[in-house]
């Protein structure tokens, strides 16, 4: 039975001051709506610019559910379309990248683009004379995506005409971007290699959420990073120097006191980042040479400012987070309401010692992996909340934890770190952003979630 | 004198103490210098600077093998099992003089837990030396078919 769609007034009841009402994770209309409102109303991850390094260069994504395509044209400009055939609909590129040459080519009938998107031609061309092709939305070629912002070579885009704008969406939570493009000491990344996949059967604002969850790492990941501590304690013998994956792995067992006082900080439409004094990255062994290539290129005081800054995850509303101090990116791809791809690319610093990159690459493996023990806790823990809450018996879910009542919404402020409120400030966005195009119907009964 | 049987055997063996979750017996099969590799990468050659899904030493092998038997460990609750479907080993090389043997080995692997079961395909190469009158694995390294696909939680070994 329908009961959200055209009815704004009942999605918003699905969100209290600190509560949000199970639907949101189990509801295939709310999924759907979410395909139809929240993901074209928000600005998207698309790609990495490095992975269009040349021209005729595509990549293949998806916004919500719809695929998309990013290419480098020839005059170095990229474009972002949707990847259907304007003729028949089939898919134009059909490999999460390559390089297509000087033109695309649909493969059921031989319609050609150029790499701007723009029609380049079509065989028996006559055939089309005559016939008002010239008044339809074929004859323009691959449909374009208007909004589209490279920022830093990350390439975000928004699929409704109508929004808020890139500047004003991101604000200053862009600054984490900043600080891993900054941690290269040409201030640049690159996109060398595949990203680790893992599909979840759950919910994909689970995931999003987890990431600025600091309650559960000590508990959730006892038998994984706690494991990791005991045997490396029992085992290290005479050795003086911990191993880089004990490193990795032993901070998630950090007590609540730390990441209480490593705080989080919020910001407009949904953004936030856990580890703001200090974070679980803050103690990683110095790599040889690293901190002089970063002192030539910035300058003493730039250089530890960057450096500095070890904040844990960034989350990007509504579906990526972004750890920048080991130079990872994980996009929570919808599938289903109660299915999640979970992409994690890792970046290498552009000019930085390889070992940066070997440290990234093992963290992604260690923690990303669906062979991953760290991956293993969470997912357990978002299956078993996926089953658990299709029970009647309470059909809320609580996010009061240091909630403060008249908590003032798109605001910016640095908090205790184990405080909830970045979970509230995402789910006051997704109302926001769900509503913000959708009509009341009338007819709809308001109080739906009951 | 190690021939090509005494590495088949070693190889169905290791197998064997993975489906009837031996594992100790199982880690006691490893140099301690070994690495347990699964590739991201079709015929990827380097573990360090190129994704992997796994790449591990002995100290990690057994965090993994210490966690499945955890109490807080909720993922093995219910715990999971597994089966190894070998196909005969093609011995790659088995030269006692250079303390060389290798061997790949096509396999289908069952993992399963609970009410769901997955099913993967690939190649398990195994390079491994003497130590005394035994065999040890330096490197297993697990390609899949299907390296490229999004799974969910693979949490034993193939």
């Amino acid at each position: 039975m329908a009961k959200y769609g055209k009815n704004p007034r009942a999605i918003a009841g699905l969100v209290r001051d600190a509560e949000v009402h199970r639907d949101v994770y189990v509801d295939p209309e709310v999924f759907e709506l979410e395909m139809e409102h929240l993901f074209p109303n928000s600005w998207i991850y698309v790609g990495h610019a490095s992975q269009l390094s040349k021209p005729g260069d595509f990549i293949t994504a998806n916004i919500g559910r719809q695929p998309v395509m990013a290419s480098r044209h020839s005059d170095g400009s990229i474009h972002v379309f949707y990847n259907r055939c304007p003729h028949k609909g089939v898919k134009i590129a059909s490999e999460p990248c390559g390089n297509t040459g000087k033109f695309f080519r649909c493969p059921y009938h031989a319609w050609s683009f150029k790499t701007d998107g723009s029609l380049l031609a079509i065989p028996l061309k006559k055939g089309y004379e005559g016939t008002g092709f010239t008044d339809t939305q074929a004859s323009d070629g691959l449909s374009k995506i208007k909004n589209v912002v490279i920022y830093r070579d990350f390439i975000f885009a928004r699929l409704s005409e109508n929004g808020v704008a890139f500047e004003d969406y991101f604000g200053e939570s862009l600054s984490t971007i900043d600080n891993m493009a900054d941690r290269s000491p040409e201030g640049k990344l690159a996109v060398e290699a595949v990203p680790i996949r893992y599909m979840h059967t759950c919910n994909w604002k689970m995931l999003v959420e987890n990431q600025t969850d600091t309650c559960h790492p000590m508990v959730a990941h006892e038998s994984s990073a706690g494991t990791a501590i005991k045997v490396w304690q029992r085992e290290q013998g005479n050795s003086t120097e911990t191993p880089m994956a004990v490193q990795l792995y032993g901070p998630f067992m950090s007590p609540y006191e730390f990441y209480e006082q490593s705080g989080i900080r919020i910001w407009p439409n949904g953004h936030g980042h856990t580890g703001v004094a200090n974070s679980i990255h803050s103690n990683y062994s110095d790599v040889e040479g690293y901190l002089g290539q970063m002192v030539a290129a910035y300058g003493e005081k730039r250089a530890h400012e960057i450096l500095g800054e070890v904040r844990h995850n960034t989350v990007y509303f509504p579906n990526i987070m972004v750890k920048g101090a080991v130079q990872i990116l994980r996009n929570f791809i919808p599938i289903a309401v109660d299915r999640t791809l979970v992409e994690s690319w890792v970046y290498r610093l552009v000019g930085a010692p390889d070992k940066l990159y070997e440290r990234a690459l093992m963290y992604n493996r260690f923690i990303n992996a669906p062979t991953s023990i760290v991956g293993h806790d969470d997912l357990e823990m978002y299956e078993r909340a996926q089953e658990g809450l299709k029970t009647n018996g309470n059909q809320w879910v609580n996010l009061r934890r240091l909630y403060e009542s008249g908590e003032e919404a798109d605001v910016t402020a640095v908090i205790n770190g184990t405080s909830e409120r970045q979970m509230r400030n995402q789910f006051h966005a997704w109302a926001k952003f769900m509503t913000m195009d959708m009509k009341q119907d009338v007819d709809q009964p308001v109080e739906a979630a009951e | 004198m190690i021939s090509e049987n005494t590495i088949t055997d070693f190889i169905y063996r290791e197998a064997e103490l993975l489906d009837t979750m031996q594992w100790q017996a199982w880690l006691d099969l490893f140099h301690p210098e070994a690495r347990y590799w699964m590739p991201l990468e079709w015929q990827q050659q380097d573990p360090v600077l190129q994704p992997s899904l796994m790449y591990e030493d002995l100290l990690l092998m057994k965090v993994r093998v210490e966690r499945l038997t955890g109490e807080r460990t909720f993922s093995q609750k219910p715990k999971s099992r597994c089966h190894h479907l070998l196909q005969a080993p093609r011995i790659v090389a088995c030269d006692p003089a250079a303390g060389v043997f290798k061997a790949r080995t096509s396999y289908i692997y069952t993992e399963t837990r609970g009410d769901t079961l997955e099913r993967f395909s690939g190649w398990a190469s195994h390079d491994l030396v003497q130590v005394g009158d035994d065999l040890k694995i330096m490197l297993k390294r697990i390609d899949l078919v299907n390296f490229d696909a999004p799974f969910g939680n693979i949490q034993l070994f193939m």
